[in-house]
């Protein structure tokens, strides 16, 4: 048992810091730290920068253009990065279709989209959910027939997270109706300016334009955006949804977000004390922060027996529900530390640039909209339900 | 014992919830949030005409004479409609500290106006410092003359940015927290030196931060005796209170019917989710969290209008804790069992969501009242 990081391993820290400290865009780190609203330009500057570095495609063989980072150096990337206020990466094109493509495309595939997804020439969003089909993603409907050289797509897919940036959106689509629903999906790739494609806006209760209905009549996509075989897609949206789970942890961005919290309970007061000298604020943090150290072990653990060439199964699952329940507890605890101010909703002050008085806190703004946009946690990259039915059917056997 | 209403009650809820029912569908609400007023002047002026605006003043204001219970039954229909208009802080709390504090002049002058409708008041009693401490004071009324002259903040004033008076709390002496030293004062926001920030809350409705600069006011604008008003306002925040837990009880009331609904309607691997056994399990909790909420909402109605005690204080602040434990219980575990319908603008589920969520930042959270009930808490 050691529990340490090696020679290499903290040289590489080194590496990251020194990268993030010279390369990392003030503004950007700001409004990650602040959980201000980035712009999509502030993802592309940044992306730009990672890719100069030869960094931004961790999940990649080097071949491609990837890094070859070890599982811990991986997680060493992501606690700095949380720690420093580097934006989420999005991760439709980098993280998920492209492993896919990867894996499971065509030579042609690989030299047209890898290189755009690296340049940030084209930004991908995901769509697989449908009004009909949710947990039971099986059941999408969204039609794809042959036409010759083309497919005609025909349906709707929602809650399409920033497909109103994107320019290319893979989606899952039904090739068969004559078999099982899992064996009659295709894994298509789709460009989102093919006349037939409505992208509409779903507003969350936060007031944010997040997430998007994207509506298909009569979509020509040709017959070489087809990845892999027709009626195989479940196969590859598997593949893909474990390398979606292995991230939704969080532990980097719990730790980002419990020190931004246990800040503002220093600034904060009650009973004409720090917040958090209150005795019943300060165990409510402590809790949390014990639940996180705890959740942050079990993480290396999966590190550790992936670096010893495991796989992650459903552990990854039971780690994103304690995931995600250990950020959104964070979040609460940031919306009670605000007290009477967790109301106003000022939304001016959510603008890196505001440069009137804060009416309370200049990190209040944000804090109860992100608390309700974060029960989101819980919901996507497959429900905490169903990802605690996943863990009892393939743990434990039941 | 019997837990049912009467014929005169159950009239006056029967009568708000068509009122309700009729004038606040879900799209009429988003557009009212949407105004610069924030809420319905038409609806607010139907309250009055039907002399519900009344109901809890005595019968010489042309009132109704409520107490706890008249209260409750209207306040958890307006939770049923998620209304928007200041029915609790102007009523409930601004008539309440005037008809306890006020002198006959000062009586004659607002209250009237405020059973009427035709007045809305506001109460200021938060600053940025206080939490939700009450006698956390720390705006300055200092005598001058006849009449006084305040320095401070009043912070989240829910309806201050339309009310017509405001009715603030000051120091005349003594520190930050100390209990005595405490005075109210009623004044026009007109008033030179009274700035308002407005901004619209999470829940929808609208509300603003004052800031008192060098306000001069007439000694007619004290309202009861100078630094005696701690009593006053920790008696007219419990039945604001109980106003609230009614409130929220008809909130979650809704959000359960429509998280049933849900769950029957929507299907998932060819079967209703509530053939899932962890979302009806869920369903059963969120259930019996409302009726503990429904229970505590009737107690605190019950003490109301009761005299102060340290039992009253026991049960306000066991309600107003029971009331937020539930409401975030019952606002999270229903976004959830909606999964990504429950996180949405159109879908008025999220909204009922919201509102649970804020009631518990109003008059103080659960931890708050979980730490008034512990100092509070009888040896045996
Ligand atoms: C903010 C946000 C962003 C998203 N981004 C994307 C995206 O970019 N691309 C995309 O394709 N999708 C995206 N999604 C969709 C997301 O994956 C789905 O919301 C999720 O799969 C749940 O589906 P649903 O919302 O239809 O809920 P439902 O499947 O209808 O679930 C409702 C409730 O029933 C429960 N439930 C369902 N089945 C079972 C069962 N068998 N046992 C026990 N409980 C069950 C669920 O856990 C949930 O509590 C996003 C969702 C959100 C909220
Ligand atoms: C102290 C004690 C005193 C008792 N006294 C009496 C008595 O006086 N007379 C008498 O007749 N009996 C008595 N019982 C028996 C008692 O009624 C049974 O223990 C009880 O009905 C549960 O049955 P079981 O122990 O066989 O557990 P099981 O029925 O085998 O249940 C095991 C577990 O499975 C769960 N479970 C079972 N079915 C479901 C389902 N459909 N959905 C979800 N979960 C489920 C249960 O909740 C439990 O957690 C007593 C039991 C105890 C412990």
């Amino acid at each position: 048992m050691n529990m340490n990081y090696t020679a290499e391993e903290l040289a590489f820290r080194d590496e990251v810091r020194a990268f993030l400290d010279e390369k990392l865009p003030a503004d950007i780190a700001a409004k990650v730290k602040g959980f201000r609203r980035l712009s999509k330009e502030d993802h592309q500057r940044w992306q730009k920068i990672l890719s100069e570095q030869g960094w931004y495609a961790t999940h990649w063989p080097e071949e491609y253009g990837g890094v070859k980072w070890t599982p811990v150096q991986k997680h060493i990337w992501d606690e700095e990065s949380c720690r420093y206020g580097v934006p989420r990466s999005i991760p439709f094109g980098v993280n998920m279709v492209a492993p896919v493509i990867i894996k499971f495309g065509n030579e042609e595939q690989k030299q047209k989209y890898l290189p755009r997804i690296l340049s940030g020439e084209d930004w991908w969003c995901q769509g697989y959910s449908e009004p009909g089909a949710g947990s039971d993603l099986a059941s999408l409907k969204t039609r794809a027939v042959r036409d010759g050289d083309h497919y005609i797509v025909n349906g709707q897919k929602t809650w399409t997270t920033l497909g109103q940036h994107a320019n290319m959106i893979f989606c899952l689509v039904r090739t068969n109706t004559e078999v099982k629903n899992q064996e009659g999906i295709s894994f298509l790739l789709i460009d989102m300016d093919t006349p037939g494609i409505t992208v509409r806006p779903i507003i969350t209760l936060d007031g944010e334009h997040e997430v998007n209905e994207v509506f298909f009549e009569d979509v020509k996509v040709p017959v070489e955006n087809l990845v892999g075989e027709e009626d195989k897609g479940w196969t590859y949206a598997k593949y893909l949804l474990t390398y979606e789970r292995t991230g939704l942890a969080g532990i980097g961005m719990s730790k980002a977000a419990l020190s931004h919290l246990k800040q503002l309970a220093s600034r904060r007061l009650k009973n004409g004390k720090p917040l958090i000298e209150d005795p019943t604020f300060s165990q409510r943090i402590a809790r949390v922060e014990i639940d996180l150290t705890a959740a942050g072990i079990s993480n290396l653990r999966i590190i550790a027996s992936v670096e010893g060439g495991g796989v992650p199964g459903a552990e990854s699952s039971m780690l994103k529900v304690k995931g995600t329940e250990i950020r959104q507890a964070i979040n609460d605890l940031a919306r009670r530390a605000i007290g009477p101010y967790a109301l106003p909703f000022v939304e001016e002050e959510l603008d890196l640039n505001y440069e009137g008085e804060f009416l309370s806190d200049e990190n209040a703004a944000p804090l109860s909209a992100q608390y309700f946009n974060n029960r989101k946690l819980s919901i996507f990259g497959g429900s905490n339900e169903i990802q605690k039915n996943i863990v009892s059917k393939m743990i434990l056997g039941l | 014992m019997d837990f049912r209403l009467n014929e005169e009650q159950q009239m006056l809820q029967d009568t708000v919830a068509r009122l309700v029912r009729g004038e606040y569908s879900f799209e009429k609400r988003l557009e009212f949030s949407e105004t610069d007023l924030g809420f319905s002047a038409d609806f607010w002026q139907q309250l009055s005409e039907l002399g519900l605006t009344a109901v809890p003043f005595s019968e010489e204001l042309g009132g109704f004479g409520g107490g706890g219970v008249e209260v409750q039954s209207l306040m958890a229909e307006l939770g049923r409609g998620l209304c928007l208009e200041p029915y609790m802080q102007s009523v409930i709390l601004g008539g309440g500290l005037i008809d306890q504090a006020g002198n006959d002049n000062q009586k004659e002058n607002w209250l009237a106006g405020i059973a009427s409708g035709e007045l809305k008041a506001a109460v200021g009693l938060q600053e940025p410092q206080s939490f939700y401490d009450l006698n956390n004071v720390e705006t300055r009324a200092e005598k001058k003359g006849e009449g006084y002259v305040l320095n401070g903040r009043k912070a989240v004033v829910i309806g201050g940015h339309c009310a017509d008076l405001i009715v603030v709390s000051a120091r005349t002496s003594g520190d930050t927290r100390d209990t005595d030293g405490i005075s109210l004062f009623a004044l026009s926001p007109d008033t030179a030196g009274v700035e308002r920030r407005t901004y619209p809350t999470i829940d929808g409705a609208k509300g603003c931060d004052i800031t008192l600069n060098n306000v001069q006011v007439g000694a007619d604008a004290l309202l009861g005796e100078e630094g005696n008003a701690a009593d006053v306002i920790e008696y007219q925040a419990g039945r604001a209170i109980a106003a609230l837990c009614a409130e929220a009880v008809g909130v979650m009331e809704m959000a359960n019917e429509l998280t049933l609904d849900y769950l029957k309607q929507r299907k998932q691997f060819g079967v209703p989710i509530g053939k899932f056994q962890v979302l009806q399990h869920r369903m059963v909790d969120m259930m019996s969290e409302l009726e503990q909420a429904r229970s505590m909402a009737i107690l605190s109605a019950s003490v109301a209008d009761s005299e102060q005690s340290d039992e009253r204080r026991r049960v306000l602040a066991a309600a107003k804790n029971v009331i937020g434990r539930a409401g975030q219980f019952i606002s999270e575990s229903g976004i959830q069992s909606h999964g990504g319908i429950g996180m949405t603008w159109e879908y008025n589920f999220a909204h009922y969501a919201k509102r649970l969520i804020a009631i518990n930042h109003q008059l103080g959270d659960d931890d708050f009242h979980l730490e008034r009930y512990a100092s509070l808490l009888q040896a045996s």
